[in-house]
């Protein structure tokens, strides 16, 4: 654990050293802030729905942009042969690296509950709902997060890893929405329910209605679980090439 | 102690690594030599556990790579070839980091650390960014942070490439100091840093070891030959039959006025100056010029790595 732990902690520091970490925490709070605050003089409803119904979109292109550097600097810049070079479990970096990321991630998602208690302020609003959606929010960008991990670890080229994430975190997305679905028509039909299965917002409208569901839990732990488990095999999979 | 056995590494058609085996023992500093390519960051790779061969096993105080890689690299310092940093951190949040990821207890920490410094000369870098060292100080860095835990082994990727003739005797002078109780393995692609260097050298062309001795060993090496030059005017042929057994003739073209210009193998390293001149004599003919020359350690070096070229 001190290894990991060790890596954790410099990662977080290259995160918020340099510009990056705080490019994302601003950005996404602002768009975040201005869909909050536009519905609510719109239409004078102090309400969440729209706020986490944007988050899964959000999280497609924003988390791709913290998880690329985390392989491919190394990868490019050559500090993977240090790195790899002190006696280190691969698990071990491959989870620092990781951790360090979500915290960036969990850091931001934090930021945000303002907005909740400005909703709590102004109305009655249902916390349990709230409460739920944020869970999901959590989960939701762990999977996500997990991805971006894997890819970088292919690549030494962090655009490439970024488009490469978001491409399938897009695919993931859409997969169980209507709009894929509405396509699965005469035999086919059978596929629906997995579409909507391996939909990665499926499960967080399901866990956003406050319903904590153990088949959403299960499903975002394996999705995050199985990619990271892949980011190790990759690595040592370079050490044979 | 490194050891090193049958290593065979291949990336695609290219053999990088061929069948190489060789030892490091405390107190012994290796210089790894050999031009570019030849297979030398391929073979430390390996001693590092970063790849894996396809055949062969190297160890480390007896720690095999392939049952104990985490314990080999605990054994290890390795500064790797071009000497990548992590740029954003300063030299002694990077020294204090690698001091705990190779389980430093953190009481000890800030005291290795601060002796790392002084070791390497680093007292004036010490708050500074690794991205604004110059190449020396970056180089001294990448030292510090290889033997910062104090390892029995030592495996230094061309460390002098890139400084200035000054930091390249500091280096030098350094790694002396730490193979008077280490093994080190050093690569370089200059012979002369080699022979000044090291105990010993090998010499790897084409991923395969084509010599190994003593720098000494290695010049008396000399592919086993002496060559001697002279000019004779005379019965060239009477000559070159009556030439003992250990002379060669390897060259032979006309000199101008009536000489021939020879050129002898002497497969006996002493010198036989004087057994040439009284057998021209001997034999009636006229000597305008002799002279002997041993091959040097950079004819060893050209003709035991020529078949790279090709
Ligand atoms: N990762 C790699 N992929 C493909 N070929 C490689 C790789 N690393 C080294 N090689 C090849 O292996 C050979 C030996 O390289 P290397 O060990 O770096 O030589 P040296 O360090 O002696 O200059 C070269 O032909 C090089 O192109
Ligand atoms: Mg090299």
């Amino acid at each position: 654990m001190r290894h990991v732990l060790a890596i954790y902690r410099k990662e977080l520091r290259l995160y918020f050293d340099s510009p990056i970490a705080y490019i994302f925490i601003v950005v996404f709070l602002a768009i975040t802030s201005w869909l909050f605050f536009r519905t609510f003089f719109l239409i004078r409803v102090a309400s969440m729905r729209s706020f986490f119904a944007i988050i899964p979109w959000l999280c497609m292109f924003f988390i791709p942009a913290v998880s690329m550097r985390l392989w491919a600097e190394e990868r490019k810049t050559g500090s993977n042969e240090l790195l790899m070079s002190w006696p280190l479990q691969e698990w071990e970096v491959v989870l620092g690296k990781y951790l360090a990321a979500l915290t960036v991630y969990v850091v931001t998602i934090i930021l945000t509950t303002p907005l909740a208690i400005v909703v709590g302020a102004l109305g009655s609003p249902e916390w349990g709902v709230i409460v739920g959606s944020y869970l999901g929010c959590i989960f939701l960008g762990a999977a996500i997060l997990a991805i971006g991990t894997f890819i970088s670890s292919l690549t030494s080229n962090q655009i490439v890893a970024f488009i490469v994430s978001v491409i399938i975190v897009a695919g993931l997305t859409i997969v169980g929405q209507p709009l894929v679905t509405m396509f699965l028509q005469g035999p086919l039909t059978v596929l629906v329910p997995y579409a909507e299965w391996l939909g990665l917002a499926n499960h967080f409208s399901s866990i956003s209605r406050g319903v904590i569901d153990s088949r959403d839990i299960i499903y975002y732990i394996l999705l995050a679980a199985l990619p990271l488990y892949l980011t190790v095999k990759s690595i040592q999979a370079s050490k044979v090439g | 102690m490194i050891e090193v056995e049958n290593l065979t590494k291949r990336f695609g058609s290219t053999l990088a690594v061929d069948t190489v085996s060789f030892t490091v023992k405390p107190g012994e500093v290796v210089g790894f030599l050999g031009p570019n390519g030849a297979g030398k960051t391929t073979t430390m790779r390996i001693i590092t556990g970063l790849i894996y061969p396809q055949s062969g096993t190297a160890r480390v105080n007896g720690k095999d790579i392939w049952d104990e890689p985490v314990d080999v690299r605990k054994l290890l310092g390795y500064l790797p070839e071009a000497t990548p940093l992590y740029d954003e951190m300063n030299v002694m949040d990077f020294l204090g980091f690698v001091a705990t990821v190779r389980g430093i207890p953190p009481r000890e920490i800030a005291a290795r650390v601060e002796r790392m410094i002084e070791v390497c000369s680093l007292q004036t870098m010490a708050f500074k960014d690794i991205s604004e060292l110059s190449r020396g100080f970056r180089q001294r860095v990448g030292l510090a942070q290889a033997l910062i835990h104090d390892p029995p082994a030592l495996v230094l990727d061309e460390p002098t490439s890139g400084l200035d003739p000054t930091q390249i005797l500091e280096i030098r002078r350094l790694v002396r100091e730490l193979g008077k109780e280490k093994a080190i393995l050093f690569s370089t692609h200059i012979l002369d840093e080699a022979n000044k260097t090291c105990d010993r050298i090998l010499i790897i062309n084409n991923g395969r070891l084509v010599g190994e001795g003593s720098p000494h060993d290695l010049a008396a090496m000399a592919s086993g030959e002496t060559i001697y030059s002279l000019e004779f005017k005379g019965d060239t042929e009477l000559l070159t039959e009556k030439l003992p057994d250990h002379f060669k003739v390897t060259h032979s073209r006309p000199g101008g006025e009536g000489y021939t210009g020879l050129e002898l193998a002497c497969s006996d390293p002493a010198d036989h100056s004087e057994e040439l001149f009284d057998l021209t004599v001997s034999v009636g003919g006229k000597l305008r010029q002799l002279s002997r020359k041993e091959a040097t350690l950079e004819d060893v070096f050209l003709e035991l790595t020529k078949g790279g070229e090709a």
